[in-house]
C-alpha cells in the first residue's frame, strides 16, 4: 500500500479515487478478512491489500517533488506570478529595462525564502509523522503464535492487535475480546471529541460469550462494513461467520484511532480501517489557509498600488508618445532607432514604453512586502512562543502558534466564542456546600481549603517549612496511622508546588479514573453535619439492632442519612481499585445470584432477599460473598506495591474488623449476613476504625460519567458514606457505624436532558422499602415535590421547601451547580403497578424511548425533598478577570457549550459573564414557529425597554404586562420544562419560576437599580438555536443576540457552534475568535477567523484544528491584549511603511521621466533599484516590525481599552494608505528636486546624479521609519546603522569592482567621487530633513493636541512605575480624565481622539461595513470609561448638575449632533440643576441617570423624580459596589479648577461617554427605526428621523445606567455621536 | 500508593506520547528563557513626539541651517560665470548661417565668431564648458547604446561590439569603433577663445584639453586597444568610424597620443551621459596665470567651428566660462534652500512653542496632582 496520501487538502480527492477504484471491486462496503489467513500469500491474494495501511503521511513534499510542487504552490500567489512575469518581460529586448539576469534576482530570492520556510514546516510534519508511525503496538503474528511489538505504521487492515491499558488505539479496531468480565472495554475519547468520561465499548456479540481467551488463529469470519467515512458516531456492518451466521456490528464495537484504553487490562480486536482511512484521520482536516483581516486590507491597497502603477505607466507612455511626436520626422540624434535601424512610430514606442515602465516601476508593488510580512510574522510567533507569561509550568507547554499568518488578527478581534467546559472551567467539580432538610451546611472548612488551593496557587510559596499535617487532616485522621503520614505528605506536596500544578499532576496520576481530581476527593466535612451523620447512623444502627422502625429516628437525621445514601448510590459511578487499576474491583462473584435476583424481580416479587436474615441459603451465599470479599481484598492489596505502612494498616484494620466481628457476633447473634454488614465494629473504640475504613476506601477510585457525579460521591465519602461497589444490580455502600449495606438496584433511570434528573430505584436494606432516589436539576425537582399537607409535618415540609429554595438561589448566585436530592418511598403495590408499565415500556418495540420516558415521569412524582448540593465547577484561574479584561477591551464574549442550560448559566455567573443584576432572556422553543415568536417577542421586549413611554412607571408595567401576555400566549409552543421566556434574573433556580414571579423579580431588580434593564443576557438552548439559525430567523436571532451583553448557547452541537460563529462572522462582518478544548469545538475553531485551542488534558483535537493553542484560558488575555495588539500595530505600521517606502522610491523615477523624455530611463542604478527594497532598507523595518512596542505590555493589560485601536483598525485605515501615498509623493518630490536644482545645468552625469538621490531616499526612508518607531532598542539602532553601512559598502564595492561591467550605468568610481564632494553631504543633510519636516511636525502636533489612546498609553508608560500605578488605580476607568491629563487640549480626550475625526471610528466603521451593526456593539457593551464614569454619579459627593453642558460639547470635533441629541439636551436643560457650576465631572451623570431611570423604568422602581434626591446624597440607585466611585470623587484636579469652559467641555465629554456608548447596542436602533418607519406612513422621512431620534435618546438615557453598571467601560472609544450612528443604523438595519 | 504512582508515570509517558503526535513538532522546550530579548524587554529609548519634545530640534535645525545657507549663498555668489548662446537661432547671431547649414555629414566646416565682453576679470582657473539644452542624453535607449568593453580596449569587443550598440554597431560590415549612439553623437564643435586687447590685437587664449575627464575614466575605464601601443591606426584597423563622425577615432587628437583614440578626453567627457536634458560639459580649462587674472575683463571673441546640429530638436548650444569654488559651479539654490528650510524650521518651532505653552504645560501640571 504505497498509496501516498498527501497533504490534507489533497487527501480527499485521492481517497475518493481510491474509493472509486475499490468500489468497482467490492461495491459499497468494505470487506475485511483476517490477515492471518493470508500471511503467506504475498500481495496479490490478500483481500485487504487495497486498503490503506496504517502509515500516515501528512507531509506535502517528498525530496523529489519538493521543487516542482513548491514552485507550483507558490505560483498560486498572484504576486509571485506577477513578479516572475515582470522578470521575464525583461528578457524581451524592446522593453527591457534592466539586465535580465539581475531582474530575476529578487524573484528568485523571494521564492527561495518561501521555499525554505515551506521545507522547514514540512520537515516538522515529517518528524511528527515519523514519531507517530513509530509508536508501538502489539500485533498478532501467526508465525510466532503470539503478539509481537510492531510499529504503528506496520499495522494493516485485518491485523489482530492487542491493546493494553492506557494504550492509544493505533487504528480503527473492531473489538473482539476484552479482559473485562463484562466484556467491555473502556475508552477515553478525549482526543476525538474532547469528552473525558469513559465510554464503554462492547465486544461484538458473537464473541461475548467466549469464555476462554480469544484466539486469533481460530478466527475465520469475514467482516463487511462501511467504507471509511468521517462520521465518528456511526459504524455499521456485520460479521459473517463460517456458518454464515451474521451478527451486526455497531459503533459500540469499534475502538477509534486515537482513543485511549482505560481500565481494561487487555483488549483484542481486528483492524478495520487504518491510517488515513481511520475516522480520526478523516476528521482531521488540515488547517485551512486563513487570510488575516489586515492582509485582506493590505491586498486592497496592493490593488490600489497596481492601479497607481498602471496610471503612472500610462502617463509615461502617453508622455513618451507625445515627446516623440513633437520631433516629427526629424529624429533627434539622441533618439536611438530600434536595433534594426528602423524608426519606431510614437505610438508603438509608447506601447513598448508602457511595458518598460511596468518593469521600472515594479518596485511599487512591493515584492519584498510579502516576504517581509512572513518573516515578521514568524518572528512575532517566535516571541509569542517565548513569552514566559504564556508558559504553563505544570504542563510544560507553551502557547503554540500553528497558523503563522494570522498573528495580527489577534489584535482585531471583536467577538469571542468560547467553549465552556475545559475552557473556562477546569472540568473538575468540587463539592462546596449542601443543604439537608432545610438546614444549610456551609462547609466553611472546605471553602477554606479550596481557598487554600487557590492561594497556594497564586503564591507558589515554598511550604516545606509548614508542610506538616494540616488541622483539617487532624480532624479527619486523628489517629496515628501510617496512612496519615502518607496523606499528609501528599498534602504537603499539594501545598508546596502550588495546588494547581499538584492537582494536575495528581489528576494525571489518577488519569484512569475519570473525573477525580485531588480537589474533588479531598473534602473537609462540615463538623455539624458530620456529627449529625454519625448521630443518625448510630441511631439507625441502634434501631436496627433493636429491630425497631426507623421512623423513630428524628426525621432530619433520617433525611441526612438518606441524603447521603442518595448521593452515594444515585449515580452511575463505577468503582475500581487503584492497586489494580486495570481491573474493576469485583468484590463479589455475583453472576449467578444476580440472575436469580433478577428473576425474582422479573417475576415481580420484590422480596427481601438482600436484607436477608430470613433465608438461610441466601445468608450462606452472602457469607460466601463476604469471605470472597476478604480473599479478594487481600489479593487486591498484597500485590500492590504499597508501602509497608499500608500493609500495616491493612493488618491493623483486619484485626479490628475481626475483633468487631466477634463483638457484634457475640452481641446479637444476627447471623452471618449481619456479620457481613458490620465488618466495621460499632463499638466505641471502633470509632476509629471507620476512619481506617475510609482510608481504605480512599484507595478506591470512582469513575463517573460526569465530574459532578464523582464530586458527589467523594463528598459523601467524606461523610463516611462510601460507595464501595457497584454491580449491575447491586450497590454496596459503607455507612458509619453500620458498615456495608448492599442496596439492591432495581432500576436506574438514567439522566436525560429533558427530564434533567436521574433516579435509581433500590430496595433499602434496612427498611426493605422500595425507595426511589432522585437527583436532578433544582428546577425540575422542586416541581415534583409532593405538595405538603396542612398538618404540622406538612408545615415543616413547607418550611423546608422554602428554605431549600432560598439556599438554592443562594448557591446559584454563587455560581454553584445546584442539584436537588429527593426520595420517594413506594409501597410494593405502587411499585408493582409501575413496574408493570415499565416492563411493558421496556419491551415495547415502537416508541420505546417515549414510553420509557413516560414511565420515568410516572415514577418521579410526589418526591420527598432531602436536600440540595452546591457543586463548583472550578473555573480555571483568572477566568473572570480575563473575561472582564476582554470585555473592557471591547470584545463581545459568547459562550457556546454543549452543557446543560443550568450548568452553563451557573458557570456564566461564576466567570462573571453574566451578572446577577443582569436580566436574562432565555429562549427555549419547541418549534420553528415558537422560536420565531420568541425572537419576535424578545425583540419587542428589548425594544420596549428602550422605547420609553410617557411615564416610566406606566411604560414598564405595560412592557411587563405585554410580556406576560406573550408569555402566556406562547406557552403552548414552548418546551414544557422551562417557561418559554423567563425574564427573571435567572439563576438556574429561577428559570422555573413562572412569568409572574419573573416579573416580580424584575421589579425587584428594578428597585435595586435602574441599570438592570439594559444589561441583558441571552440564553438559548440547542434546539432553539437550531430553529434560530434557520435562514428565516437568523437575522432576528442576531438582532436579539447582538443587543445582549452576553450570549450563552447551551446544549449546542459542534455543528451549531460553527454555524453560530459563521453566522456572526458573515452577517456582522466582525472578527471572530473561537476558543475551545475539545473535538466538539473543532468545527467552530475552524470556522472562526482565529481558532484557539486549549491544550489541556482534553486531547489534541482542538489544538490540531486551531491556529493558536493555549495551555490555559487566562492566557488569552495577554495573547490578545498584548501580543495581538503588538502584532497588529507592528504589522499595520510595517505594511503602511512598506507602501510608503516603495511609492516614495518609485516616484523618484517617475519624476525623472519628465526630464528624460519619458523614455523609461532611471537615474538610479539598476542594482540599487532592485536591491534597495531587498537589502538596503529591509532590515530596519523588519526589526521595527518585529520589536516595536507602541505601548508596554503592562499598560496594555492594565488598560484593555487600548485594544480597541486594533478592533477599529486604527493603525491602518484606508485613508492612511492614501495619506502615506501623498506623503511618499511629497518626500520623493523633495528628494528629487533638491538634487535637481542643486545640480541643474551642471556637468553632472546621470548616475553621479542618481546615486545621491538614492542615498537621500535611503536616509529619508530610514528617518521616516525612525519617526514611526516607538521604541528604540539597540537593535533598531544597529539595524539602521547596518542599513546605511551596507548601502555604502555595497555601493563602494560595486563602484570599484569592475570598470566595464554593469552596463549601462557603469558606475565605476562614482560613489568614491561623491564622497569627496561637499555638495553630496550638504544634500544629505538638507533633503531628508526637508522631506520629513511635515510628518515630524504633524506627529508632534498630534502628540500634543490630539493624541490617540495608544499615544496616551505610551505617555503612561514613561511615567515612573508608582505614578503610573497610582494613575491607573485612581483613574482605572476614568480614561477620560487620564486623557485630560495628557491631552492638554480642553475638549479632546485622548481616548476620544477619534472623535474629532469624524466623530468616531465607529461611525466610520459602520459606513465601511454597512451591515455590521455590531461593530459598535461589541465595544459598547464594555466601555471602560463609561462604566467608570457611570459609576461616579452615584458617589455621594457628586451632586447632580447641569447635563446640558455635558452633552453640548461632548463631541468637540463634530458638529454632527443631530436632532435626537439635541432633544435630549433640551430635556435635560429643563431640569433645574442646569445652572449649577459645572466643575464636577460626575455631576451631569446623575441627571442622566435620573432621566433614564425615569424613562424606562422597570416597574417597581419608585421613580425618584427629582434629581435633587441625588444631589442630596440620597442615592437610591447607587450600585451595590461603589468602589469605583472613590477615584472619581478623589479626583482633585477638577475640583480645583475654576469653571473653565474648556475643562467643562472636557468634563462634559467624560460624562457623556457612557451616554454615547449607547451606540454600542445598535440592535436597539434598528428596532426603534423600524418602528418609526412603521408608524411613519406618510411622512416617512421626517418620521423616521423623529423616531430614530427618540429611540436614540431613549437608548442613550437608558444606556448610561446600563453602562454604569458595567464595570468595564469602553464607551470612550465609541462614544461617537450616537445620533450619527442611529441614523445609520436606522437606515441600514431596517431591512432586518 | 507507589504502585499507582508508578502506573501514573507510565501513563504519563503514554499521555505525552499521545500528545506528541498530535501537535506538529512536539514541544520539547521547557520554560522559555527569561532574557530581555525573548521577553521583549530590551532596554529601549521611547521617544514621544509632542510639541514639547521636538521643539528644540526645530530650533536647532533652524539655527544651524540659516548660517549654512548664508554661507553657501555667499560662496555661490562669489563664483563668476559667463555664458553665451552660440546656437544661432537669432538671425543676427553670427552663427545663424552656420546653424542653418548644419548637417552631420557636412564636410566643410562652418566657422563663426561671436564677440563678447567680460565685465569682470576671472581669477584662478577658469573652466570652459559647452552647454546643450534639450538634448536628452539621458534617454534610456541612448544611455544604453555603448560598449564599455570596447571602450576599455577589449580586442574582441572592438571587432565585435555589443548588441547594445545597435543600430550603430556595424557600418558596411565593419564594426564601428566606438560603437553606439552616444559615441555617434559626439559633440564636435570646436571652440576657441580669443582675447581682444583694447589695442585690437587678438591673442588666442591657451586652452588645456586634458584634465577635464575623471581620472578613473581616463586611466581605468577607457583604454585604447593594443595597450600603449602608439600605433593607433593599426590598433583600430578593421573598424570604421561612427556614422556621424568626420574622422576616425584615432584621429581625435593626433598631436597627443595620450589624448587620442578612446582616451581622448573630449570623447570621454561626452561618453559620461548627462543627467538632465540641459547640461554642460567641461570643454577646456584655462589655467591661471601667475601675475594677472586668468581672464581679464575685456572683449573676447568666441571662435566656433560649427559642426553640431541641434536645431532639429530645438536644442541650444552654449559656451560657459566659470570659476569654481569648493562646492562646484555657481548655484545659489542650495544656499537659498538651506535658508528657507532653516527659517521654516524656526517658524514651526515657534508654532510648537505656542502649542506647547498653551497645551503642553497644562498637561505637565496635571501630572503632578496625581
Amino acid at each position: 500500500m504505497a498509496r501516498e496520501v498527501g497533504e490534507t487538502g489533497e487527501k480527499d480527492p485521492k481517497i475518493k479515487k481510491q474509493k472509486k477504484k475499490k468500489s468497482k471491486k467490492e461495491g459499497k462496503t468494505r470487506i475485511v478478512h483476517a490477515n492471518l489467513l493470508y500471511d503467506n500469500a504475498k500481495g496479490e491474494e490478500n483481500p485487504n491489500r487495497h486498503y490503506a495501511n496504517n502509515k500516515i503521511k501528512t507531509t506535502k513534499y517528498t525530496l523529489l517533488s519538493f521543487l516542482p510542487k513548491n514552485l507550483f504552490e507558490q505560483f498560486h500567489r498572484f504576486a509571485n506570478v506577477y513578479f516572475v512575469f515582470i522578470a521575464l518581460l525583461n528578457f524581451v529586448p524592446v522593453v527591457n529595462a534592466f539586465q535580465p539576469e539581475l531582474a530575476l534576482a529578487p524573484v528568485v530570492f523571494i521564492l527561495s525564502v518561501t521555499a525554505i520556510k515551506d521545507l522547514w514546516e514540512d520537515y516538522r510534519r515529517h518528524r511528527s509523522d515519523k514519531e507517530i508511525n513509530h509508536m508501538d503496538c502489539l500485533v498478532y503474528s501467526r508465525a510466532e503464535r503470539r503478539y509481537l511489538e510492531k510499529y504503528w505504521k506496520e499495522v494493516r487492515v485485518g491485523d489482530f492487535i492487542r491493546l493494553r491499558c492506557n494504550e492509544i488505539v493505533p487504528a480503527d479496531v473492531l473489538l473482539f475480546s476484552s479482559s473485562d468480565p463484562d466484556r467491555l472495554c473502556h475508552i477515553e475519547t478525549a482526543t476525538l471529541d474532547g469528552e473525558t468520561n469513559l465510554k464503554q465499548r462492547q465486544v461484538i456479540r458473537s464473541f461475548i460469550d467466549l469464555d476462554c481467551e480469544f484466539d486469533p488463529s481460530k478466527y475465520n469470519s469475514v467482516i463487511e462494513c462501511e467504507k471509511p467515512n468521517n462520521d465518528l458516531n456511526r459504524f455499521r456492518g456485520y460479521i459473517i461467520h463460517r456458518n454464515n451466521r451474521r451478527d451486526g456490528l455497531y459503533k459500540e464495537n469499534l475502538l477509534l484511532r486515537g482513543c485511549t484504553v482505560r481500565n481494561t487490562e487487555e483488549a483484542v480486536g481486528i483492524v478495520i480501517y487504518a491510517g488515513h482511512e481511520t475516522k480520526a484521520m478523516l476528521n482531521n482536516n488540515g488547517p485551512r489557509y486563513k487570510r488575516s483581516k489586515l492582509e485582506r486590507q493590505m491586498n486592497v491597497d496592493v490593488f490600489w498600488c497596481v492601479i497607481i502603477l498602471l496610471v503612472m505607466c500610462l502617463f509615461a507612455a502617453i508622455g513618451h508618445g507625445l515627446w516623440m511626436f513633437q520631433y516629427g520626422d526629424k529624429r533627434p540624434v539622441f533618439d536611438v532607432p530600434s536595433p534594426d535601424g528602423m524608426d519606431l512610430s510614437p505610438v508603438l514606442s509608447a506601447i513598448y514604453l508602457f511595458l518598460t515602465m511596468i518593469i521600472v516601476f515594479q518596485v511599487l508593488i512591493p515584492i519584498s512586502l510579502f516576504v517581509s510580512i512572513e518573516i515578521v510574522k514568524i518572528c512575532q510567533v517566535y516571541f509569542i512562543h517565548q513569552d514566559m507569561e504564556l508558559y504553563d509550568e505544570e504542563t510544560d507547554s507553551h502557547l503554540q502558534c500553528r497558523a503563522l499568518n494570522i498573528t495580527e488578527d489577534l489584535g482585531q478581534m471583536q467577538y469571542i466564542f468560547s467553549d465552556k467546559t475545559g475552557t473556562l472551567t477546569e472540568n473538575k467539580m468540587v463539592f462546596r456546600r449542601c443543604t439537608v432538610a432545610g438546614v444549610e451546611y456551609s462547609h466553611d472548612a472546605n471553602a477554606k481549603r479550596l481557598a487554600l488551593y487557590q492561594e497556594v496557587d497564586s503564591e507558589e510559596e515554598d511550604c516545606k517549612s509548614h508542610g506538616g499535617t494540616l488541622p483539617r487532616r487532624d480532624s479527619v485522621t486523628s489517629h496515628q496511622s501510617g496512612r496519615v503520614v502518607l496523606r499528609s505528605q501528599s498534602t504537603k506536596s499539594h501545598r508546596r508546588t502550588g495546588s494547581r500544578a499538584e492537582a494536575k499532576r495528581a489528576s494525571i496520576l489518577s488519569k484512569h479514573t475519570a473525573f477525580s481530581s485531588p480537589m474533588e476527593k479531598d473534602i473537609t466535612p462540615d463538623p455539624q453535619l458530620l456529627d449529625k451523620v454519625n448521630d443518625g447512623a448510630s441511631q439507625m444502627e441502634f434501631m436496627r439492632f433493636h429491630s425497631t422502625g426507623l421512623s423513630q429516628i428524628p426525621s432530619d437525621l433520617n433525611d441526612i442519612i438518606d441524603f447521603f445514601i442518595a448521593l452515594t448510590i444515585c449515580n452511575t459511578v463505577v468503582v475500581s481499585s487503584p492497586n489494580q487499576p486495570r481491573q474493576k474491583v469485583r468484590r463479589f462473584e455475583l453472576k449467578s445470584p444476580v440472575k436469580t435476583i433478577e428473576d425474582f424481580i422479573k417475576r415481580f416479587t420484590p422480596s427481601r432477599l438482600t436484607s436477608g436474615s430470613n433465608s438461610s441459603s441466601l445468608s450462606s451465599l452472602v457469607t460466601n460473598r463476604s469471605s470472597s470479599h476478604r480473599g479478594c481484598s487481600s489479593v487486591l492489596t498484597s500485590p500492590s506495591a504499597e508501602s509497608t505502612l499500608t500493609k500495616l494498616d491493612e493488618v491493623r484494620q483486619a484485626n479490628a474488623s475481626t475483633l468487631s466481628a466477634c463483638n457484634s457476633g457475640a452481641g446479637a447473634g444476627i447471623g452471618t449476613l449481619d456479620h457481613h454488614f458490620s465488618t466495621v465494629p460499632t463499638s466505641v473504640d471502633g470509632l476509629k476504625s471507620p476512619w481506617g475504613g475510609v482510608v481504605e476506601e480512599g484507595e478506591l477510585r470512582y469513575e463517573a460519567e460526569s465530574p459532578d457525579e464523582a464530586a458527589l460521591v467523594y463528598a459523601a465519602r467524606a461523610y463516611k458514606c462510601s460507595l464501595v461497589g457497584r454491580l449491575p444490580d447491586q450497590v454496596t455502600v459503607e455507612l458509619p457505624h453500620m458498615g456495608k449495606l448492599s442496596f439492591e438496584l432495581l432500576h436506574t433511570l438514567a439522566f436525560d436532558s429533558t427530564r434533567k434528573r436521574m433516579s435509581v430505584v433500590v430496595k433499602h436494606p434496612l427498611t426493605e422499602q422500595i425507595t426511589v432516589y432522585t437527583k436532578g436539576a433544582d428546577s425540575v425537582i422542586m416541581d415534583l415535590i409532593k405538595p405538603p399537607t396542612d398538618d404540622s409535618k406538612g408545615k415543616r415540609q413547607k418550611k423546608i421547601l422554602y428554605k431549600t429554595q432560598n439556599y438554592l438561589n443562594l448557591y446559584a448566585k454563587d455560581g454553584l451547580r445546584t442539584l436537588c436530592i429527593a426520595k420517594k418511598v413506594m409501597s410494593k403495590e405502587e411499585y408493582a403497578r409501575w413496574l408493570q408499565h415499565h416492563l411493558q415500556a421496556e419491551t415495547a418495540i415502537q416508541g420505546r424511548e417515549q414510553l420509557l420516558f413516560e414511565s420515568a415521569l410516572r415514577l418521579e412524582t410526589n418526591l420527598h425533598l432531602l436536600g440540595a448540593t452546591g457543586i463548583e465547577d472550578r473555573l480555571q484561574d483568572g477566568v473572570p478577570e480575563t473575561i472582564a479584561a476582554l470585555r473592557k477591551a471591547g470584545l463581545q464574549i459568547w459562550v457556546l457549550t454543549g452543557d446543560k442550560q443550568e450548568t452553563a448559566i451557573n458557570i456564566a455567573y461564576a466567570c462573571k459573564l453574566l451578572d446577577p443584576e443582569e436580566e436574562i432572556i432565555t429562549l427555549n422553543a419547541d418549534s420553528q414557529e415558537a422560536c420565531a415568536v420568541l425572537l419576535e417577542d424578545s425583540l419587542h421586549y428589548i425594544q420596549a425597554k428602550f422605547m420609553c413611554g410617557t411615564s416610566a412607571e406606566h411604560s414598564t408595567t405595560t412592557t411587563t404586562k405585554a410580556f406576560q401576555n406573550q408569555h402566556n400566549q406562547h406557552q403552548p409552543f414552548t418546551a414544557f420544562h422551562l417557561p418559554p421566556f423567563s425574564c427573571s434574573p435567572s439563576g438556574p433556580s429561577s428559570s422555573s419560576s413562572s412569568c409572574s414571579s419573573s416579573a416580580a423579580a424584575m421589579a425587584a431588580a428594578a428597585a435595586a437599580g435602574p441599570f438592570l434593564v439594559h444589561r441583558l443576557g441571552l440564553v438559548i438552548d440547542g434546539r432553539t438555536l437550531a430553529y434560530a439559525l434557520d435562514q428565516s430567523l437568523e437575522d432576528k436571532f442576531l438582532a436579539v443576540a447582538r443587543s445582549c451583553r452576553s450570549v450563552l448557547c447551551c446544549r449546542s452541537t459542534p455543528l451549531q457552534k460553527s454555524m453560530v460563529v459563521k453566522l456572526v462572522r458573515n452577517k456582522l462582518k466582525v472578527m471572530t475568535l473561537a476558543i475551545g478544548d475539545g473535538a466538539n469545538d473543532v468545527s467552530m475553531i475552524q470556522v472562526a477567523d482565529v481558532g484557539v485551542g486549549i491544550s489541556g488534558q482534553e486531547g489534541m483535537q482542538a489544538v490540531m484544528a486551531s491556529d493558536f493553542a493555549l495551555p490555559r484560558f487566562q492566557y488569552l488575555q495577554k495573547l490578545l491584549l498584548v501580543h495581538g495588539h503588538w502584532c497588529y500595530s507592528r504589522l499595520a505600521n510595517m505594511i503602511l511603511y512598506f507602501f510608503y517606502k516603495n511609492a516614495m522610491f518609485v516616484a523618484l523615477i517617475f519624476w525623472y521621466q519628465f526630464y528624460c523624455g519619458f523614455s523609461g530611463s532611471a537615474m538610479i542604478d539598476q542594482w540599487y533599484l532592485i536591491f534597495f527594497n531587498l537589502m538596503f532598507s529591509a532590515f530596519p523595518q523588519l526589526i521595527t516590525g518585529t520589536l516595536d512596542k507602541d505601548v508596554s505590555a503592562e499598560t496594555l493589560q492594565e488598560l484593555p481599552q487600548l485594544y480597541m485601536s486594533g478592533q477599529n483598525s486604527e493603525e491602518y485605515k484606508p485613508y492612511m494608505f492614501w495619506m502615506n501615498m501623498i506623503d511618499a509623493f511629497y518626500q520623493s518630490l523633495v528628494c528629487f528636486f533638491i538634487p535637481y536644482f542643486a545640480y541643474a545645468d551642471s556637468n553632472v552625469d546621470l548616475f553621479t546624479w542618481g546615486t545621491p538621490i538614492t542615498t537621500l531616499a535611503l536616509f529619508t526612508i530610514l528617518l521616516h521609519l525612525g519617526i514611526e518607531t516607538k521604541t528604540w532598542t539597540w537593535m533598531n539602532w544597529a539595524s539602521i546603522a547596518f542599513s546605511i553601512v551596507l548601502f555604502f559598502t555595497v555601493a563602494l564595492c560595486y563602484n570599484a569592482s569592475c570598470p566595464t561591467c554593469y552596463a549601462p550605468s557603469n558606475p565605476y568610481w562614482t560613489m568614491q567621487r561623491l564622497l569627496g564632494d561637499p555638495l553630496f553631504y550638504l544634500l544629505c543633510v538638507i533633503t531628508p530633513l526637508t522631506a520629513l519636516l511635515p510628518r515630524y511636525f504633524y506627529r508632534a502636533c498630534q502628540g500634543s493636541l490630539f493624541p490617540s489612546p495608544v499615544q496616551v498609553g505610551r505617555q503612561l508608560d514613561r511615567l515612573p512605575v508608582e505614578v503610573r500605578r497610582n494613575l491607573l488605580s485612581l483613574n482605572w476607568m476614568k480614561v477620560g480624565s487620564l486623557g485630560s491629563l495628557f491631552g492638554p487640549r480642553p475638549s479632546i480626550f485622548p481616548f476620544f481622539a477619534s472623535l474629532p475625526r469624524g466623530c468616531g471610528p465607529r461611525s466610520q466603521k459602520a459606513r465601511l461595513t454597512p451591515s455590521s451593526l455590531s461593530s459598535s456593539s461589541s465595544s459598547s457593551s464594555s466601555s471602560p470609561s463609561s462604566s467608570s464614569t457611570s459609576k461616579k454619579p452615584e458617589a455621594p459627593g457628586s451632586a447632580a448638575h447641569s447635563p446640558s453642558l455635558e452633552t453640548g460639547p461632548s463631541c468637540p470635533g463634530s458638529k454632527q449632533q443631530t436632532a435626537d441629541q439635541r432633544t435630549s439636551v433640551q430635556q435635560q436643560q429643563e431640569s433645574p440643576q442646569q445652572q449649577e457650576s459645572p466643575q464636577q465631572q460626575g455631576r451631569g451623570r446623575p441627571h442622566k441617570q435620573q432621566q433614564s431611570s425615569g424613562c424606562n423604568q422597570p416597574p417597581s422602581h419608585s421613580p425618584s423624580p427629582s434629581p435633587h434626591l441625588n444631589s442630596t446624597g440620597a442615592t437610591p440607585h447607587s450600585p451595590p459596589t461603589d468602589t469605583d466611585t472613590l477615584p472619581y470623587t478623589k479626583e482633585p484636579r477638577h475640583a480645583k479648577e475654576p469653571p473653565d469652559p474648556l475643562s467643562v467641555a472636557t468634563v462634559g465629554e467624560v460624562d457623556f461617554r457612557p451616554r454615547s456608548s449607547m451606540t454600542s447596542t445598535p440592535l436597539l436602533q434598528p428596532a426603534a427605526a423600524a418602528q418609526g418607519e412603521g408608524e411613519g406612513g406618510g411622512g416617512v422621512g421626517r418620521r423616521t428621523q423623529g423616531s430614530g431620534a427618540q429611540g436614540g435618546r431613549d437608548y442613550g438615557s437608558d444606556a448610561s445606567p446600563m453602562h454604569r453598571l458595567i464595570p468595564q467601560g469602553s464607551g470612550a472609544y465609541n462614544s461617537t455621536q450616537e445620533s450619527d450612528l442611529d441614523r445609520e443604523y436606522a437606515l441600514k438595519t431596517t431591512p432586518l | 500508593m507507589m504502585a499507582s504512582t508508578y502506573n501514573a508515570k507510565e501513563e504519563d509517558g503514554h499521555h505525552s506520547g499521545a500528545v506528541g503526535p498530535g501537535g506538529p513538532g512536539t514541544i520539547k522546550t521547557k520554560k522559555p528563557d527569561n532574557t530581555a530579548f525573548k521577553q521583549q524587554r530590551l532596554p529601549a529609548w521611547q521617544p514621544i513626539l509632542t510639541a514639547g519634545t521636538v521643539l528644540p530640534a526645530f530650533f536647532v535645525i533652524g539655527l544651524i541651517f540659516i548660517p549654512i545657507g548664508i554661507g553657501l549663498f555667499v560662496t555661490s555668489n562669489n563664483i563668476k560665470e559667463f555664458e553665451i548662446d552660440y546656437t544661432g537661432v537669432d538671425e543676427n547671431s553670427p552663427c545663424h548661417v552656420c546653424s542653418n547649414n548644419y548637417a552631420w555629414n557636412n564636410t566643410v566646416p562652418c566657422q563663426c565668431f561671436i564677440p563678447f565682453t567680460l565685465s569682470q576679470p576671472f581669477e584662478n582657473n577658469v573652466f570652459m564648458y559647452y552647454g546643450l539644452s534639450n538634448f536628452y542624453q539621458n534617454h534610456r535607449r541612448y544611455v544604453k547604446s555603448r560598449d564599455d568593453s570596447q571602450l576599455n580596449g577589449d580586442k574582441n569587443s572592438l571587432v565585435n561590439p555589443s548588441k547594445e550598440c545597435e543600430p550603430y554597431r556595424k557600418n558596411g560590415g565593419l564594426p564601428i569603433a566606438p560603437c553606439g549612439a552616444i559615441a555617434n553623437s559626439l559633440f564636435n564643435d570646436t571652440l576657441e577663445l580669443l582675447y581682444n586687447f583694447p589695442n585690437s590685437t587678438t591673442i588666442e587664449i591657451p586652452l588645456t584639453k586634458t584634465g577635464i575627464a575623471w581620472w578613473t575614466d581616463k586611466h581605468v575605464k577607457f583604454r585604447n586597444p593594443g595597450g600603449n601601443n602608439n600605433n593607433l591606426t593599426a590598433a583600430f584597423a578593421g573598424t570604421t568610424k561612427p556614422v556621424n563622425w568626420r574622422k576616425p577615432v584615432f584621429e581625435l587628437d593626433p598631436r597627443d597620443p595620450n589624448n587620442n583614440g578612446f582616451v581622448n578626453e573630449d570623447f570621454i567627457v561626452w561618453m559620461r551621459t548627462a543627467a538632465l536634458p540641459t547640461f554642460r560639459k567641461l570643454y577646456r580649462i584655462i589655467h591661471k596665470n601667475k601675475d594677472m587674472p586668468t581672464l581679464p575683463a575685456g572683449n573676447y571673441t568666441l571662435a566656433v567651428t560649427y559642426n553640431y546640429p541641434v536645431l532639429s530638436f530645438d536644442g541650444r548650444k552654449r559656451m560657459i566660462l566659470s570659476t569654481i569654488s569648493w562646492m562646484g559651479g555657481k548655484n545659489p539654490f542650495l544656499g537659498i534652500a538651506y535658508m528657507t528650510v532653516g527659517s521654516v524650521c524656526f517658524f514651526l518651532g515657534v508654532v510648537l512653542l505656542i502649542i506647547h505653552h498653551n497645551y503642553g504645560s497644562r498637561s505637565n501640571n496635571a501630572d503632578i496632582p496625581n
